[in-house]
């Protein structure tokens, strides 16, 4: 652990006017997607380094990771005839796959709407500004709902008062990933605020990849489509054949 | 125990997967349909995503039917020149079902439109079949177990080109048989099914073939019609997933030599009002999602395979 702290360390430049600057750990960097993969709890902590007397106000710390992000198509259905059919529907440019928030006290004491307007922190923030124009009347319905969507199933979270800040200098959290991650990069922003204004920000990438027999069936299934799909129907043609001829065996046997 | 769908990019319990095989594969085994159509809802359910579900469904049948095949072809069940005529029709009728497919598609709706066909298709067939054999039951009951068939001759036996088919005990026109493996060809690719629901009635009615045979022969056409519909799922749109295919085979192989040897034990009737029982209860279950207000309107398409 000392050695990852002490990497971080040496990564961290010095801007000549930062007062605070964090020092970042990260329980894993890569996440590896394999066979039995069921999610991952990735573990953040770190510390503030300073030179000088710790400030009157309160430190607070929010991170947030971030996913790929992805288009998306969002439909509402209406009732039409009597049954119900997709009617409406709202085209999102990008939306993250994934979206997690952790701070140390609810968002929006600890985050100025302005700040969070220049930083993009809130999940909120992450999608609002990329709907297609023309369908403006309500638009804010189908992002609402696309939050409300994804954050029962896990994929946006947001986690307040789940980061723990000690002596106003050491601070960690948890976030659980879901099962059905998308591979990419996964920004990962560590930012310190004071009164709601943020004092300091650090960004940091996690990887999310498969590895081993997913990868390599995941390419095969992309790149050589025919050979895969004939592989896949000669796997089904011989477990028939297969499952016959041993229910065969032991009825006469 | 979890394992990680590398297509459907979801992690699922290996146990359910087997599961859900094995019983799709047992009512197989029985009726001799493919299974498809209620593999796919199933695996919607489980959360994986639709057109994941519907390309590895298609391959899991081709399996389930080779398996429920085999049990047939020793039993002497199939007829294979039925069969070779019923998928000549059957694979032109597909070609032609997915540029129907394709053009509803570009209008949208094709998901409405699909449900209702379900609904419409499922709903004749089944309240026909039912009604039907549950006379027959009555029957055979007043009479003793004794039935006398009548033999209505009709279209069938006057048209053209016709052709003896032994297994069946049949000297019918080809033309009807390769029609009706035409128009479910066209309804299967429409509603992504291998159409053996379709196929056991039209067989058993239209054509009057004897019920022994139907079963095996239907399964020895589905087989063909999976296997090109997997063919082009994998090749098109990269939804085939492997590991998924694997669990719901082993699972579906098992239940579909199970599902066979159930099936000799019953009477021919009794597995008639069966089928059409569990086809009217798949009718009513996409009805009712159609009619009842659903709990969130919204849905999300997000994935490139899930559009």
């Amino acid at each position: 652990m000392m050695r990852i702290l002490l990497f971080f360390l040496m990564m961290v430049p010095l801007p000549l006017l930062a007062k605070e600057e964090v020092v970042l750990g990260l329980s894993q960097d890569n996440v590896a997607i394999t066979a039995r993969f069921d999610g991952s709890e990735i573990l953040i902590f770190g510390a503030v380094k300073r030179e000088h007397r710790i400030p009157e106000e309160p430190l607070d710390v929010i991170i947030a990771i971030a996913g790929p992000s992805e288009p998306a198509k969002l439909r509402r259905k209406d009732r039409k005839f009597g049954i119900w059919v997709n009617a409406a529907s709202v085209d999102i440019i990008s939306a993250p796959t994934f979206y997690a928030v952790a701070t140390s006290r609810p968002l929006e004491t600890v985050l100025h709407p302005f700040e969070d307007l220049r930083y993009g922190i809130s999940i909120e923030r992450s999608i609002r500004a990329t709907i297609t124009p023309g369908m403006t009347e309500n638009a804010k319905d189908f992002t609402e709902a696309l939050l409300r969507i994804r954050q029962a199933e896990g994929s946006y979270q947001l986690l307040e008062g789940a980061v723990n800040v000690d002596q106003q200098t050491l601070f960690r959290t948890s976030i659980s990933l879901p099962s059905n991650l998308t591979e990419g990069t996964y920004r990962t922003r560590i930012y310190l605020t004071r009164a709601g204004e943020v004092v300091s920000h650090f960004e940091t990438p996690i990887n999310v990849s498969k590895v081993g027999l997913e990868r390599f069936l995941y390419n095969l299934a992309q790149e050589h489509a025919a050979l895969y799909g004939l592989m896949s129907l000669a796997l089904a043609v011989f477990a028939g054949w297969l499952a016959s001829a041993i229910f065969r065996l032991i009825r006469l046997g | 125990m979890q394992i990680y769908l590398p297509i459907a990019e979801i992690s699922v319990n290996a146990f359910l997967l087997l599961g859900l095989g094995g019983i799709v594969g047992v009512l197989s085994g029985i009726f001799g349909v493919g299974g498809g159509f209620l593999i796919t809802p199933l695996l919607f359910f489980v959360g994986i995503p639709p057109a994941v579900a519907v390309a590895t469904s298609a391959n899991q049948i081709v399996a389930s039917s080779v398996s429920g095949l085999f049990a047939h072809l020793r039993r002497k069940n199939v007829d294979m020149k039925m069969g070779w005529v019923l998928l000549a029709g059957g694979l032109v009728g597909s070609a032609f079902g997915v540029g129907i497919f394709n053009y509803l598609k570009s209008m949208g709706q094709v998901d409405l439109l699909v449900r209702l066909c379900y609904v419409l298709f499922l709903g004749v067939i089944g309240s026909l079949m039912l009604f039907e054999s549950l006379r027959a039951l009555r029957r055979n009951k007043l009479a003793g177990g004794v039935v006398i068939k009548k033999r209505s001759r009709n279209w069938v036996h006057t048209a053209p080109l016709k052709a003896r088919f032994r297994t069946s005990g049949l000297y019918i026109s080809v033309i009807p048989p390769l029609l009706v493996g035409f128009c479910v060809g066209m309804l299967a690719a429409v509603m992504g099914v291998g159409g053996g629901f379709i196929m056991v009635p039209a067989m058993i009615y239209i054509l009057g073939m004897p019920t022994r045979v139907v079963i095996g022969t239907s399964l020895f056409q589905i087989i063909f019609v999976a296997a090109f519909t997997t063919l082009l799922h994998a090749i098109t749109n990269h939804t085939v997933d492997l590991p998924l295919a694997l669990f719901l085979l082993v699972g579906g192989v098992l239940g579909a030599q199970i599902g066979t040897r159930i099936g000799v034990k019953l009477k021919a009737e009794q597995l008639r009002v069966l089928l059409a029982l569990l086809v009217m209860a798949v009718c009513v279950k996409i009805a009712l999602e159609l009619l009842i207000e659903p709990s969130e309107l919204y849905t999300v398409a997000s994935r490139a395979g899930a559009k």
